[in-house]
């Protein structure tokens, strides 16, 4: 027995997980969140209405009225930024509190009736997925399956009207009619995800999955597969937990699983993922800083008049750029790895490859120096800084490009040669 | 592709305004626009911001419904000559961080060829991709739409246009914010358009290219100024009344309309709708 209602358990939560991750990215791309939430809201005097009306508790009657009042919900939010100056971020508040409220009342006046039968939709606030049956699991399956067919047939129509809504409607596809159709299924996933998330958490499945799934593709149609994914892995993690674990709640462990895949989504996914950013930050700070190196080393040699077979010793070069001795060290190490400085004990010496490698980068300092003075007339005692950043940045191809515009120049505007370019 | 019939088959003109009066939201924009737009050449829109330039063309598109007066795409109503017109609207209209490729927003354009239910498919992707190689980036065919610059995205949305295949092609500002390869490659798109007979709509800020790039001018201003050939309405004193004089009483008026609280088809000669 408690393994046939675990089942319907996980079951029943990663149905929802399934329909609500793939609608989710419709509301994601669409910015329609929020119409979730407020919808989800909007559905809970529907199911207290409809329990008043037919005084019967099953499945049915009871998301009839909910699939109701979410539309009723939806379609106001709709009518009030339509007819008043009311924006749709106010209009999505009002009807969530107003419904919200009064689904809390109706359930506080159904709780006091001296029925008997009236316990238990209390479980639609945080949803109780615990007392889930096989009968209302089979409601979710015909449902969240329509959704999510119908969503796979029309799926070309609604990306292009996530994408592109004028033009879809300059095309004569039926705009007003997708959206409503699209609003329509997200009252579906609300009303699929009240017994076992409850009205108040519902909108994590919807936009949970979504914007983890979008951290890690650039196409729709995989987007939404792994927000699928995502959703009906973390509604069947969830569900097992919390029938585990006593005293666990499972719309909210729910929502936790799925907001730790989040999470590591906005942390380690590829390309938009902060790790990625924080290590190619991390790698242009090193190539800049070899590069200030070698460019330093450049400097000395040129100072001894083109002399470059002396070393540089490392107290110089730390003082040259406020470095610590073992930035140095480590600098030198990899440079001498790649083979462009040799490390001795009296300090750096560029070798062969080095110098040309040296050239490069003094020859783009002082060639945007000289562009900056010449084509935009600022004075030479501006320009050093804005070279020190592009010396590190500018294309090859750019760089001669300017060489070419500027007409072959030799020196730069503080007088000094600028390098020829040399073959690798 | 479909082939086209000649040109000189085609009823003309290609585009007729009878006396539009439109409201964009509560403001209205356009006053009693009766304007006539030739079949196969290059027409440019031009007048100052709050014009009413894209609300032109989307009156033309059927975006926008005019308060008064009717819109004949080549003779006909625009609901039975929807396939023969194209549209690229302007970039900043959609979000270019959508998950998304080049290929795939061309493909679009093709999706009402294709009908309901329909996947597009081989054939699809390779007109898709013939279309973006008629704007010169086939090479950018996989790539992530974000991951294009200003001009590539423009000539996405060019190519999307192109898989339409129409006859008409209304188009908000493409020059707009665009390279210099960009706009020259846009320039070469659009006479090559013409040499097939098409018939160009752009809404145009740049004063200057004007008269090198287009063949016929409308000049706007809430009004229509001054509508022909290049070399008889692009003239100094038809810009200096586009431009120049501010419209008080016209201005005056749209805000004592918006205080009346006037239903908008009330108060603009609205029962004479056709």
């Amino acid at each position: 027995m408690l393994e046939l209602a675990t089942r319907n358990v996980v079951l029943g939560a990663s149905l929802l997980g399934i329909v609500g991750g793939a609608l989710g990215c419709f509301a994601l791309l669409r910015r329609q969140s929020l119409l979730g939430d407020a919808i989800a809201h909007a559905a809970l005097p529907g199911v207290c209405l409809a329990y008043l009306i037919t005084g019967n508790k099953g499945p049915e009657s009871l998301l009839a009225g909910a699939l109701i009042a979410g539309v009723i919900g939806a379609l106001l939010i709709v009518g009030v930024v339509r007819m008043s100056r009311i924006k749709e971020d106010t209009a999505i508040g009002i009807v969530l509190s107003v419904f919200f409220g009064g689904g809390i009342v109706l359930l506080t006046y159904i709780q006091k009736l001296p029925w008997g039968n009236q316990s238990g939709l209390d479980k639609f606030l945080f949803g109780q997925a615990a007392s889930l049956m096989s009968s209302d699991v089979q409601v979710m399956a015909g449902l969240g399956g329509t959704a999510l067919l119908v969503c796979i047939l029309f799926f070309k129509e609604l990306k292009l009207l996530a994408f592109d809504r004028e033009f879809a409607a300059s095309m004569g596809l039926p705009v007003r009619s997708l959206e409503l159709l699209l609003t329509v299924l997200l009252v579906v996933v609300v009303v699929v995800g009240l017994q076992t998330v409850g009205v108040v958490l519902i909108v994590a499945t919807l936009i949970t999955p979504a914007a983890a799934a979008r951290q890690w593709t650039e196409r729709l149609s995989l987007m939404l597969v792994v927000a699928a994914a995502i959703g009906g892995l973390s509604g069947a993690v969830g569900a097992a937990i919390s029938a585990a674990v006593p005293r666990m709640p499972t719309g909210p462990v729910i929502v936790l699983c799925a907001s730790s895949v989040l999470v590591l989504s906005i942390l380690a996914a590829p390309q938009r993922g902060l790790l990625h950013a924080h290590l190619a930050e991390r790698r242009a700070g090193r190539r800049i800083r070899e590069e200030n190196l070698l460019r330093d080393l450049y400097l000395w040699g040129e100072r001894r008049g083109g002399d470059w077979s002396h070393a540089v010793s490392r107290p110089v070069l730390m003082g040259s750029r406020g470095l610590q001795a073992r930035h140095i060290a480590q600098l030198g190490r990899r440079l001498a790895g790649r083979g462009l400085v040799e490390a001795g004990t009296d300090g750096l010496v560029l070798t062969e490859a080095g110098n040309r490698f040296a050239k490069r980068v003094v020859r783009k300092h002082r060639l945007w120096e000289s562009y900056l003075a010449r084509r935009l007339e600022l004075p030479s005692d501006h320009v050093h800084r804005d070279a020190d950043v592009m010396e590190h940045v500018l294309s090859d191809d750019a760089v001669e490009w300017i060489d070419r515009l500027l007409g072959h120049p030799r020196l730069d505007p503080h007088g000094r040669p600028i390098p020829e370019a040399e073959p690798t | 592709m479909t082939s086209l019939p000649e040109s000189a088959a085609l009823p003309s003109p290609a585009v007729e305004f009878h006396d539009i009066t439109a409201a964009y939201r509560t403001q209205p924009v356009l006053w009693d626009i009766d304007l006539v737009i030739p079949t196969g050449q290059l027409v440019a829109i031009v007048g100052p911001n709050g014009a009413g330039k894209s609300t032109l063309l989307k009156v033309a598109l059927g975006l926008v419904r005019p308060l008064t007066g009717w819109v004949e795409i080549f003779g006909e109503p625009f609901e039975t000559r929807r396939s023969w017109v194209g549209y690229v609207p302007q970039r900043e209209s959609v979000d270019w961080d959508f998950p998304t490729s080049a290929l795939d927003v061309v493909t679009m354009g093709l999706y009402g060829q294709l009908g309901w239910l329909k996947r597009p498919g081989r054939r699809e992707h390779e007109r898709a991709l013939a279309c973006l190689d008629r704007v010169g980036i086939a090479d950018l065919a996989r790539r992530q739409i974000s991951q294009l610059s200003g001009g590539q995205q423009q000539r996405v949305f060019l190519a999307r246009a192109l898989a339409q295949d129409s006859r008409l092609y209304m188009m908000d500002e493409p020059f707009a914010g665009v390279d210099a390869t960009t706009e020259r490659a846009i320039l070469e798109l659009l006479q090559e358009l013409r040499s097939l007979g098409r018939t160009v709509i752009a809404v145009h800020h740049d004063l200057q290219t004007v008269g090198e790039y287009f063949d016929h001018v409308v000049l706007l201003n809430l009004r229509l100024v001054a509508a022909g050939p290049i070399a008889s309405a692009f003239t100094h004193e038809n810009l200096t009344r586009t431009y120049g004089g501010r419209l008080t009483a016209l201005t005056q008026a749209t805000e004592a309309l918006l205080r009346s609280r006037v239903p908008p088809s009330e108060s603009i000669r609205g029962p004479e709708r056709r």
